[in-house]
C-alpha cells in the first residue's frame, strides 16, 4: 500500500473517490478474503475434475463403452426406477453415465491440455520473437494474428472440423493452431514492455546474444501471464470441444466425451432429460473451476492481463 | 503576518490488509497570508497525505483521518476543514484552495477540452453563465501564458505539450482566485528547462494574486527560489521547521543536514534525488516511540531510542525535533 | 480523422482478402476438394465428372483468381444442394439472424451495463456480488446446454415459449437470451473493471479536487470515458453473436445462417458454407470498422490524432 503517493491506481479497489462508510471498509477487507476463497473454490473443482478422469477405471468399475440395452435409459439413483449401481442413470444404450462423465472428463482435460500446450508453446516462441527482433518479420506475424483474432472464430472452428473429419487429433490441431494468436499477442506485447526496461538492456551491452537473451532472460518472465491465459484458454477449449462433439463434429461417436453425450441425450431430451443433463453440469462445473482459477490466478501473478483479449 | 491555515496534531491512517499504515502522525504547522511554504521529504514521508487529508482528497477506505485540527480563513470565517460536511468541503476545494497535480499528463480528463475543464469550475463556484464562464477561462489561458488562448480554448489535452499542460492547470487551480493553491510536486514530471518556466510562472502568479502556496517536493534545490518557510518531514512526522535562509544556513536536524548534504552543486545542471542518506524511509506500519530517524541517524543516542523528540524552538522562527545539537556537538540543553 | 478511417478500411480490405485465402485452402487441405463435396459412394468417373465441373484440374492460382474473383462480386457459385447461388440463400437467412444477434446484444446490454455500472461504483455492495456471481455463471454455462434446458423447462413443462421455430414473437426470447448470456457476463465485467479503473484516473482526482458535484464528476468525467472501450467491446461482442449462432439456431431451428451452416456441412456442400464464412466475415469486418468510427467520434486523442 502506496502511501505517499496516495494514487488510486495503485490499487484499483482502494478507490480515490467519493463518499464512504465504514460497512464500505469492511467489504473491502472481505472482498480479499472471498478472492481469495473464490481461488480456492475454483482449484478444487478443478482437481476434482483431474482426479476423476485420472482414476476414472477405480472409480466406476463399468466401461463407458458397454452396453446393455435392457437396462437403458434409468433415471439417475436419486430418482424413481433409479438405483445407486448406476448413480446418474444410463443413456439410450444402457451405458452407465457415471462412467461416461468420469472418462469424458478425460477426452476433455486431453483435449484442453494439449490445445493449450501446442497454442501456447507457437503463440509464445512466436510472440516472443516477433515482439524480439521486430521490423517486417513482426509485421507479418501480427498481421496473421489480427487476421484470426477478427474472424468469426467459432465459425471457422466448424468449418475446419467439417473439412478435417471427427479424431482427437484433428481438434487438438484445430484449437492449438486458431488459439495460438492470442499467446501470441500476450507474448509479443510483454516481451516489448520488457525490452523497454532496463535489465534486458544490461544484458545486450552485456555482450549477450539475441536467442540467449531471448530464452534466459525473456522466457522466463512470460510464464506468469502466460498461465493465467492458459487455464482461461484451456477452459474455452473444453468448451469449444463439447460444442463441436455436439454439432457431431468432435472425437468420434464411439468415443465417450461430454459432447458426444449431449448429443445424444438431446434426441431423448423429453423423455429422460438426464441422459443430456449431466454431461452439461459436467461442462459448467469444469469451466466454473477453471474461471475462478483463472481469476486468482490473473490477480496473483498479472494484473495487466484483463486487456490481453478484447 | 496571521496565519490562514492552522493544523494542528493532524492524524491520517491507512487501514489495509497489511496491517494500519501511520501515514501522518501528529502533524501541525501554520501557513501565513500570501507566502510560499515548501513541504519536502522523501517518498513515504507523508507530505503529500497531509495536504490531502486537509481536504478529503484520500482515498478512503481505506484512508482515514483519526484526528487534528485545520482552522481555515476564508471568507466565510474560520473554520476547521476537518469538520466540515462533504458539501461544505466542496465549497472549499477549487473555490477556497486550488490544487495542482504532479503529472499533468494524467492529470487532465483526455476527452473533454481544456477550456471546459477551466471553465467548469468557473460555473461550479462563481455561478457564472457558460458565456462568462468561457471569457474568464480564455483570460486564464492568457494569464499563464498559453499563446493563441481563444483557439486553444477548444483543443484537447493531447494537443498541448507536458509544460503546456501543467500552465493548464495552474489555470484550473488559479480560476476562482484561491485564497490557498496546494502544488504536490508540480515540476518533478517535466523537463528542467520547463521546470525553471513553471516556478518563475508561480512567482509571478503569487505576487499579482497574493496567494498562501503549499509546494511539496522532494527536491530542496527547487525550495530555495520560492518559499519563504520550509517544513521538512519524514515518517509522517515534522522533524524540522524554518524560513529558507536559515534552513540552509544552520540546519538543525541530522536528516535535514543529509538532505542538504545530497543537493547538487550549483554547476550540476540536474538535481539529483535524495538519494544519498543511508537507510531505507521507515516501515509505517510499525508505530514508533522514539524518533523515527534514529534507525538512519548517527548521532542517535539513548534518548532518541526511549521518547519521540517534541518540535521544540531553535532559532527565530525555527523549530526541530531533535535531542541533538550538531553545532554544540551533544545533546541538545533544554 | 481521414486518414485514420482511410488506414482502418484498407486494413479491412487487407483482412478481407485474407478470409478469402483462408476459406479457399481450407475446403483445399485435405488435397482433394471434390472428395470432400462428394457424397462416399460416387465412384472415380463421377469424382473426375465434378472436378471437371468446379474447375478443381486448373492451376491452383487460377481457381483462386477465379474464386476471388468472383467472390467480391458476391459469386459463390450454386450451392451444391439447392441448385441456387450460395450467397441468395445466405441473403435469406440473413435477418433472422441479425433479428436474433440484435434482441441478444439488446438484452446484454440492459441488463450488464447498469449491473456493471453498479458494481463499479460500489465494488463488494450487494449487487456487485449478484452481478458477478451471474457474470461468471453466464460464462461458465454451456450455452447449448442451456438452450436444452430451457426448452424443457419453458416450452415443454410450463409452455410458455415455444420450443422451436420463428413464427411468433415470443418465438425470439429463448434464443435471443441464451445467445445474450455470456455477452452479459463479459460486458458487466468489463464495465465493472471500467469504471474502476476510469474512477482511480488523475483526472477523476483532478476534477475533485475542484469541488464539482459527484453527479457531475459521474456523468461527465468518468461515464464518457467509460463508454469508450464499451463501444469497441458491444462491436466485436455484436459480430461474435452472428458467427456464434450456430448452436442456438439448430437447437431453437431458427431460421438464420447458423441453421444453414449446420445443414450445409451436413450436406458436405461446401460452396455455400464458404459463401457463409466469406458473407459473414465480411458483416464483421464491416461492424469492426463501424465501431472504430464511433470510437473516433467519442475519442478526441483518435479524432484529432495523426
Amino acid at each position: 500500500m502506496a502511501t505517499e503517493n496516495t494514487r488510486p491506481q495503485d490499487s484499483a479497489d482502494t478507490l480515490l473517490d467519493v463518499e464512504r462508510t465504514f460497512t464500505d471498509r469492511l467489504a473491502y477487507a472481505g472482498r480479499f478474503l472471498w478472492r481469495d476463497r473464490s481461488g480456492v473454490v475454483g482449484l478444487v473443482l478443478f482437481l476434482i475434475v483431474v482426479l476423476a478422469a485420472v482414476f476414472a477405471p477405480q472409480l466406476s468399475h463399468y466401461d463407458p463403452l458397454e452396453q446393455n440395452l435392457r437396462d437403458n435409459k434409468m433415471p439417475p439413483a436419486w430418482s424413481e426406477g433409479g438405483s445407486w449401481d448406476h448413480p446418474f442413470g444410463t443413456d439410450n444404450l444402457g451405458r452407465d453415465n457415471f462412467a461416461r462423465i468420469l472418462y469424458g472428463a478425460r477426452v476433455s482435460l486431453t483435449v484442453g491440455f494439449f490445445g493449450v500446450l501446442i497454442a501456447g508453446g507457437l503463440g509464445m516462441v512466436v510472440g516472443a520473437i516477433a515482439g524480439y527482433v521486430g521490423g517486417r518479420f513482426d509485421d507479418v506475424i501480427m498481421a496473421l494474428v489480427n487476421l484470426v483474432l477478427s474472424l468469426p472464430y467459432l465459425l471457422f472452428v466448424v468449418f475446419i472440423a467439417s473439412v478435417l473429419g471427427r479424431s482427437l487429433l484433428n481438434v487438438i490441431l484445430i484449437f492449438g493452431i486458431t488459439d495460438s494468436p492470442i499467446f501470441a499477442r500476450v507474448a509479443r506485447g510483454e516481451v516489448l514492455r520488457m525490452r523497454r526496461s532496463g535489465y534486458v538492456e544490461s544484458a545486450i551491452s552485456a555482450g549477450a546474444r539475441w536467442p540467449r537473451v531471448l530464452f534466459d532472460h525473456i522466457m522466463p518472465n512470460l510464464i506468469g501471464p502466460l498461465i493465467t491465459l492458459a487455464t482461461f484458454e484451456m477452459s474455452r477449449m473444453i468448451f469449444y470441444e463439447a460444442g463441436l462433439g455436439f454439432l457431431g463434429l468432435s472425437v468420434p461417436p464411439s468415443v465417450p466425451s461430454w459432447g458426444n453425450m449431449l448429443a445424444a441425450g438431446r434426441k431423448y431430451l423429453t423423455s429422460s432429460p438426464w441422459i443430456a443433463a449431466f454431461p452439461g453440469l459436467a461442462i459448467m462445473f469444469t469451466s466454473l473451476g477453471m474461471n475462478l482459477l483463472g481469476d486468482w490466478l490473473r490477480d496473483v501473478l498479472d494484473p495487466r492481463l484483463r486487456r490481453a483479449r478484447k | 503576518m496571521p496565519a490562514i491555515l492552522k493544523v494542528r496534531n493532524l492524524v491520517t491512517k491507512f487501514h489495509t490488509l497489511d496491517g494500519i499504515v501511520n501515514a501522518v502522525n501528529g502533524v501541525s504547522f501554520d501557513l501565513h497570508e500570501g507566502e510560499t511554504l515548501a513541504i519536502v521529504g522523501e517518498s513515504g514521508s507523508g507530505k503529500s497525505v497531509t495536504v490531502m487529508s486537509l481536504l478529503g482528497l484520500i482515498p478512503s477506505p481505506p484512508g482515514q483521518v483519526e484526528g487534528g485540527t485545520a482552522l481555515f480563513s476564508g471568507p466565510g470565517g474560520q473554520r476547521d476543514l476537518l469538520k466540515l460536511s462533504r458539501q461544505e468541503l466542496r465549497e472549499v476545494r477549487g473555490g477556497q484552495i486550488g490544487f495542482v497535480f504532479q503529472d499533468p499528463i494524467s492529470s487532465l480528463n483526455p476527452i473533454l477540452t481544456i477550456g471546459e475543464q477551466i471553465a467548469e469550475s468557473l460555473v461550479r463556484h462563481q455561478m457564472m453563465s457558460r458565456e462568462k464562464a468561457r471569457e474568464r477561462s480564455i483570460e486564464l489561458l492568457t494569464v499563464v501564458g498559453i499563446p493563441d488562448p481563444r483557439q486553444r480554448y477548444g483543443n484537447y489535452p493531447h494537443q498541448f505539450s507536458g509544460g503546456m499542460r501543467q500552465r493548464v492547470m495552474i489555470a484550473i487551480a488559479i480560476a476562482c482566485s484561491p485564497e490557498i493553491v496546494i502544488a504536490d510536486e508540480p515540476t518533478t514530471a517535466l523537463d528542467v528547462t520547463i521546470q525553471a518556466q513553471i516556478l518563475d510562472l508561480f512567482k509571478r502568479l503569487r505576487e499579482t494574486l497574493g496567494m498562501a502556496v503549499i509546494w511539496i517536493t522532494h527536491d530542496l534545490g527547487v525550495v530555495a527560489g520560492i518559499a519563504e518557510r520550509v517544513l521538512v518531514m519524514y515518517g509522517g512526522r515534522v522533524l524540522e521547521i524554518a524560513p529558507v535562509d536559515d534552513l540552509y544556513e544552520r540546519p538543525q536536524h541530522p536528516y535535514t543536514h543529509g538532505l542538504l548534504g545530497a543537493l547538487p552543486r550549483l554547476d550540476e545542471r540536474e538535481s539529483r534525488r535524495l538519494v544519498s542518506i543511508k537507510g531505507n524511509p521507515p516501515d509505517l506500519l510499525i508505530p514508533v516511540r522514539h524518533c523515527p530517524f534514529a534507525w538512519r541517524c548517527e548521532y542517535a543516542f539513548d534518548r532518541c531510542w526511549q521518547e519521540i523528540p517534541p518540535l521544540s524552538p531553535a532559532g527565530i522562527q525555527h523549530k526541530v525535533a531533535c535531542f541533538y545539537s550538531i553545532e554544540q556537538g551533544g545533546p541538545r540543553s533544554d | 480523422m481521414h486518414r485514420y478511417f482511410l488506414a482502418k478500411l484498407g486494413q479491412s480490405i487487407l483482412l478481407l482478402l485474407g478470409v478469402l485465402l483462408l476459406v479457399f485452402v481450407m475446403v483445399r487441405i485435405t488435397g482433394d476438394p471434390a472428395a470432400l463435396m462428394m457424397s462416399r459412394e460416387s465412384s472415380p468417373e463421377q469424382l473426375e465428372a465434378f472436378r471437371e465441373k468446379m474447375g478443381f484440374n486448373r492451376p491452383v492460382l487460377v481457381q483462386f483468381a477465379d474464386f476471388s474473383s468472383k467472390a467480391i462480386k458476391g459469386d459463390f457459385g450454386l450451392s451444391l444442394h439447392f441448385r441456387t447461388p450460395a450467397l441468395q440463400m445466405v441473403l435469406e437467412r440473413l435477418p433472422a439472424t441479425l433479428q436474433l444477434a440484435a434482441v441478444g446484444l439488446l438484452m446484454a446490454i440492459v441488463v450488464a451495463i447498469p449491473l456493471g455500472l453498479v458494481g463499479g461504483f460500489n465494488p463488494g455492495g450487494l449487487t456487485d456480488s449478484v452481478g458477478r456471481s451471474l457474470a461468471l455463471l453466464g460464462q461458465s454455462i454451456p450455452n447449448f446446454w442451456l438452450a436444452l434446458i430451457m426448452i424443457l423447462f419453458f416450452a415443454v413443462r410450463l409452455g410458455w415459449f415455444p420450443s422451436f421455430g420463428r413464427d411468433e414473437i415470443k418465438s425470439v426470447v429463448m434464443p435471443a437470451f441464451v445467445m445474450a448470456l455470456p455477452v452479459m457476463g463479459q460486458l458487466m465485467r468489463l464495465t465493472r473493471s471500467a469504471v474502476l479503473e476510469i474512477r482511480g484516473e488523475d483526472y477523476i482526482r483532478t476534477a475533485r479536487s475542484k469541488g464539482l458535484e459527484p453527479k457531475t464528476i459521474y456523468f461527465k468525467h468518468v461515464l464518457r470515458n467509460v463508454a469508450i472501450p464499451l463501444i469497441s467491446v458491444i462491436g466485436v461482442q455484436f459480430g461474435y453473436m452472428l458467427g456464434g449462432s450456430i448452436y442456438i439456431e439448430t437447437i431453437f431451428a431458427w431460421p438464420g445462417m447458423g441453421q444453414l451452416l449446420e445443414q450445409s456441412i451436413g450436406w458436405r456442400d461446401f460452396p455455400l458454407v464458404q459463401a457463409i464464412a466469406v458473407f459473414t466475415s465480411v458483416i464483421v469486418l464491416a461492424l469492426n470498422l463501424l465501431t472504430d468510427m464511433a470510437y473516433a467520434l467519442i475519442d478526441p486523442r483518435i479524432r484529432y490524432g495523426n
